[in-house]
């Protein structure tokens, strides 16, 4: 996916650029809202993340004239506001979503995964491997006629094999990717999670397999 | 010095007293001795020991403890005791209303407010010390040979119309009284002056007609009933009425123009020594009117202020400083020698 | 310690003060004016009576002689029943009457009256004299005619004015009295108005005073408004200060962890993977809390000029559970939704009952296992009832009417944070609709059920 991340901490926004490229999204920032103007002219972002205080203006201010200007880009907004109607607020100006700083990547990207399977603008966003269609916004897995919805863990779980087919993953990575923070991870809800996505992938040309020692792979089954 | 002021007092008070003892006339005096004596109450009185005793029985018998040391003397007498020798008695009755009044006026009584003084008239209290306790009109009485029931004349203009038609019929044969030897008579008549004019002219036709001057109403009353008198005008009522039971011969008449009605009166002198049951006794006399066995009895007609209302000619005589002057030694003496002009005429 | 002063009872005893003052000089002055009066007409009589006396004085055989009129000395008897005394003095010599009464003022013109008070006969009398001249005597013309009267009469006249006088001055000083009372109360009434209309407002209605005030008051209006007003914009700055503060806090944690989470991603050891997760965690809950904390303030806050607007509750509930779905997604949580298809009318106050939810929910998110589902329903009766109920560890056994009780308004916010915080805020919510938060057992078994009931106004 290709973000657009408006931000006028620096601090912050290297380390959200360097936390979003490490799930293998592409990620412009800008810090300005002039800047952020200028990124949207020359390329299409599947989603904005917007923080409200920048230098040259409101956030909010930004949020109204994309939506004058009919722009669907979806935004979630980075606020650092809690109270409920700053929220509300946030919401009426058209943001899709809004986060609250400090923030769960997990659910960062679980937002934007809602937010984007809202607009409909799910259809380009899937993976293929041997057959078999992955679509990272909605979950929906299909081979042949067979299709089926991951739930989300197990979409997680998945994504991270479809991304890289082939390539060996230790259970400590996919339990990085699998759990946000809050949850208690052990490496065998990893085992009882592959479980599950064999049965899933039962039929299709595409198998999980144990690397002894080293962890699982996605191969041609 | 000190032997011979003493002595000197002495000497001063005997006199003193002897003087006092002997220079007011005594009529009588009567000690009315109680059942069981406790006190004794010294009474100066110008009333008749048989017109005053069914009272003193009545008295002593309400109140057995109380004896009654009863004097009897003259107004004039009365006054004098009082006024200017410094007598002492427990309670002073008269029926000198004038002289009472100076007694009063003049500081010699005291106050007191009868138990029943709510239900008396006004008119027959002054200055809480004067009580009246009788009211008794100053009458007419006439002869029966000379006047029929009914006949006699009812009004004073009647009686000089008819004294001036008739003078040789009436000639001595009309009686009043001596106003300088009467105290009642002197009240009478020149309250009579204060009332009308009618009372000089009536004097006038008296004098011509040769009237017959008396001090007392007993008298005037036994010459009417004999015949003697045809009539004897200003006669006491209270005794008329009471010699009429004993009497035959005369009858009264209440003149209709106006009846002046003298007020016999109690007083307890400030000097007084026995207060408490001097105030008994005036409780007593002033509630006469409940009992009228001893108007009966005494021919004392007690307070009624009804009687007055019903007969408006009846006039009370109204105490007051008013009453003074006829006691100022001038006017008794104009007055004195305009009622002897008017009543001793040269007999033509 | 000083009591503090009445203004009441200070304008009543003043008030009343001047009543008191005013009755006695009523009394006094009354008094005066009658005993000068009843003087006066005594004085008057006195002088008719002597001058009568004198008018009636002749001369007889060269003397002076008179013939007192009985009207003369019975007018003084005609108002009371004092004593009269009178003399006549023929150049000094006592022609008649009583000869020992004091004449101490002579009258030393003809036609005016001399008077002057005199004890006689042990009481205290007045004299009037007047001078006249007898013509054609010898032994001489001026006669001085004096006539006295004792005063008892006159006592008891002042007597009974005082009398009068005293009771009507007591009876106004009694009537003022009340109207004083009355006066001081009606006066502070506006005050005390004032003090309800004051007294009566929550604790954070900072609104300017609008009721009525007398033009006395206004000053002090005017200074409540502006202090009031400056509270309000102390209390606004504050507020802001505290969102200011809050968001400067957050965007430094917002650095700090994500830069944990990219290194927790670089690290493989685990022991070094549990301390970065240590430390995301505590971020997490002291981010939460922070939220909570605000959140409660502003319930607070509003729950005191509550705010009633119709809404559709089944859509706040819509709003709040798509909110919160991609967070309960992330353990695979479903939040399952029992609502009725048309839209369930309510007055009330949007954000707050969307807080209610929103900690409701967030709660029964956290304390939930994976994979199991929240059940949200609402039902209608005599009551709304927005019941959530979860599969979790529910209250461990304890005394749920404990819980409410422990939950309830006033709490101690200060050591409970997390879940407590949160079922806090829904409660008040609740209250302030005048509804009430019920803690139960679910329904299917296990876990929990949070149901926030709110009566129809």
């Amino acid at each position: 996916m290709r973000y657009l991340l408006i931000e006028d901490n620096q601090k912050l926004a290297g380390a959200i650029v360097e936390r979003l490229q490490l799930d293998g999204h592409a990620v412009d920032h800008a810090d300005r809202l002039d800047a952020a103007s200028a990124c949207m002219d020359v390329a299409d972002y599947d989603l904005i993340l917007l923080d409200i205080m920048l230098p040259d203006g409101d956030g909010r201010d930004f949020l109204q004239r994309q939506r004058r200007a009919e722009k669907r880009t979806p935004v979630i907004v980075i606020t650092a506001r809690s109270a409920v109607s700053d929220r509300i607020s946030l919401l009426d100006l058209g943001a899709d979503d809004y986060i609250t700083k400090p923030f769960d990547f997990a659910e960062l990207e679980a937002r934007c995964r809602a937010v984007m399977r809202r607009q409909g603008g799910a259809a380009d966003n899937q993976k293929t491997f041997e057959g078999t269609v992955l679509n990272l916004t909605t979950g929906a897995l299909q081979f042949g006629d067979a299709s089926t919805n991951l739930r989300n863990r197990e979409l997680r779980l998945l994504e991270v094999f479809f991304a890289a087919p082939g390539q060996v993953f230790s259970k400590s990575h996919l339990i990085d990717r699998m759990f946000s923070f809050s949850d208690e991870a052990s490496e065998n809800a990893i085992e009882v999670y592959v479980a599950r996505l064999r049965k899933r992938l039962e039929g299709s040309g595409a198998r999980i397999e144990t690397v002894r020692g080293l962890g699982y792979r996605m191969i041609p089954a | 010095m000190r032997v011979t002021d003493f002595a000197l007092r002495l000497i001063a008070a005997v006199t003193l007293w002897s003087g006092a003892a002997h220079s007011f006339e005594v009529e009588d005096r009567q000690v009315y001795t109680a059942v069981a004596e406790t006190s004794v109450l010294r009474v100066i009185s110008t009333a008749d020991k048989a017109v005053f005793e069914p009272i003193i029985a009545a008295f002593q018998q309400a109140n057995p403890g109380i004896s009654v040391d009863y004097t009897i003397t003259g107004t004039t007498d009365l006054m004098q005791a009082i006024y200017e020798e410094g007598a002492v008695f427990d309670l002073a009755i008269s029926s000198a209303m004038d002289l009472q009044t100076k007694l009063a006026n003049d500081g010699f009584a005291q106050s007191y407010s009868p138990t029943n003084a709510a239900s008396l008239p006004d008119w027959a209290i002054w200055r809480d010390q004067l009580f009246a306790f009788t009211q008794e009109p100053a009458v007419m009485v006439v002869s029966n040979t000379f006047f029929k029931q009914g006949e006699a004349p009812q009004t004073r203009d009647a009686l000089i119309a008819l004294l001036r038609e008739n003078p040789d019929r009436f000639r001595g044969r009309i009686g009043t009284y001596d106003v300088r030897r009467s105290g009642f008579g002197y009240l009478m008549a020149t309250q009579d002056s204060r009332t009308s004019e009618t009372f000089w002219r009536l004097m006038e036709v008296m004098g011509r007609l040769d009237a017959q001057l008396y001090c007392c109403s007993g008298d005037m009353i036994a010459e009417v009933a004999s015949g003697k008198l045809a009539l004897a005008y200003n006669v006491l009522g209270s005794y008329a009425a009471s010699e009429q039971a004993k009497t035959e011969g005369f009858h009264i008449v209440e003149l209709t123009d106006f009846v002046n009605v003298m007020l016999r009166t109690v007083l307890i002198p400030a000097n007084a020594e026995n207060v408490k049951d001097a105030r008994v006794m005036v409780d007593f006399l002033t509630s006469l009117r409940a009992r009228p066995d001893l108007a009966d009895k005494t021919g004392l007609p007690p307070l009624d202020a009804s009687a007055l209302q019903n007969n408006p000619a009846l006039r009370p005589i109204r105490f007051g400083p008013g009453l003074l002057v006829f006691l100022d030694q001038l006017k008794e003496n104009k007055f004195l020698r305009s009622w002897e002009n008017s009543i001793l005429q040269e007999t033509p | 310690m000083k009591q503090p002063t009445s203004i009441r009872k200070r304008l009543f005893f003043q008030l009343a003060a001047v009543a008191a003052v005013l009755s006695l000089a009523f009394v006094m002055v009354v008094r005066g004016v009658a005993s000068q009066a009843a003087e006066g007409t005594q004085d008057d009589i006195l002088a008719a009576s002597a001058t009568a006396i004198a008018d009636s004085l002749t001369s007889e055989d060269g003397k002076v002689t008179l013939e007192l009129p009985y009207s003369a000395l019975s007018m003084l008897g005609t108002i009371n029943e004092d004593r009269v005394f009178y003399r006549v003095m023929v150049q000094g010599e006592t022609l008649t009457g009583y000869a020992d009464l004091p004449v101490t003022r002579s009258p030393r013109r003809l036609d005016t009256p001399a008077f002057s008070t005199e004890i006689y006969r042990g009481d205290e009398v007045r004299v009037a004299s007047v001078l006249r001249r007898v013509a054609n005597t010898a032994t001489g013309s001026e006669v001085v005619v004096s006539v006295a009267q004792t005063r008892s009469g006159l006592a008891a006249i002042s007597r009974r004015i005082t009398i009068t006088a005293t009771s009507v001055g007591l009876l106004f000083f009694l009537l003022a009295t009340t109207l004083s009372l009355l006066a001081a109360n009606s006066a502070l009434r506006p005050l005390r108005r004032m003090t309800g209309a004051v007294t009566r407002r929550g604790p954070s209605d900072l609104r300017p005073v609008t009721a009525e005030a007398p033009k006395e008051l206004v000053p002090l209006v005017d200074a409540l408004n502006s202090f009031m007003g400056r509270l309000r914009s102390s209390l606004s700055r504050t507020e802001d200060l505290i969102s200011e503060a809050a968001h400067r806090v957050r965007t430094p944690l917002a650095t700090v962890r994500t830069q944990a989470e990219v290194t927790h991603r670089k690290l493989n050891k685990p022991e070094h993977k549990k301390a970065i997760r240590d430390m995301i965690r505590a971020i997490d809950e002291s981010s939460r809390s922070a939220g909570q904390i605000l959140d409660h303030a502003m319930v607070t806050f509003r729950a005191d000029s509550l705010a009633l607007d119709p809404l559709d509750l089944a859509a706040l509930i819509n709003e709040t559970c798509d909110r919160l779905a991609p967070t309960a997604g992330l353990k695979d949580i479903a939040l399952l939704r029992e609502l009725p298809d048309r839209p369930v009318p309510f007055n009330g106050d949007g954000i707050m009952l969307q807080a209610a939810l929103h900690n409701i929910l967030d709660n029964a998110i956290k304390y939930s296992p994976e994979d199991s589902d929240i059940t949200v329903r609402i039902a209608s009766g005599s009551e709304l009832r927005i019941s959530i109920a979860d599969q979790g560890r529910g209250f461990g056994g304890m005394d749920l009417k404990d819980l409410t009780t422990r939950y309830s308004r006033g709490a101690n916010v200060g050591d409970v944070v997390g879940s407590g915080l949160g079922l806090t805020i829904a409660d008040e919510v609740a209250h302030a609709h005048g509804g009430r938060l019920e803690l139960s057992h679910s329904k299917e078994g296990q876990g929990a059920c949070v149901s926030l009931i709110l009566p129809y106004v």
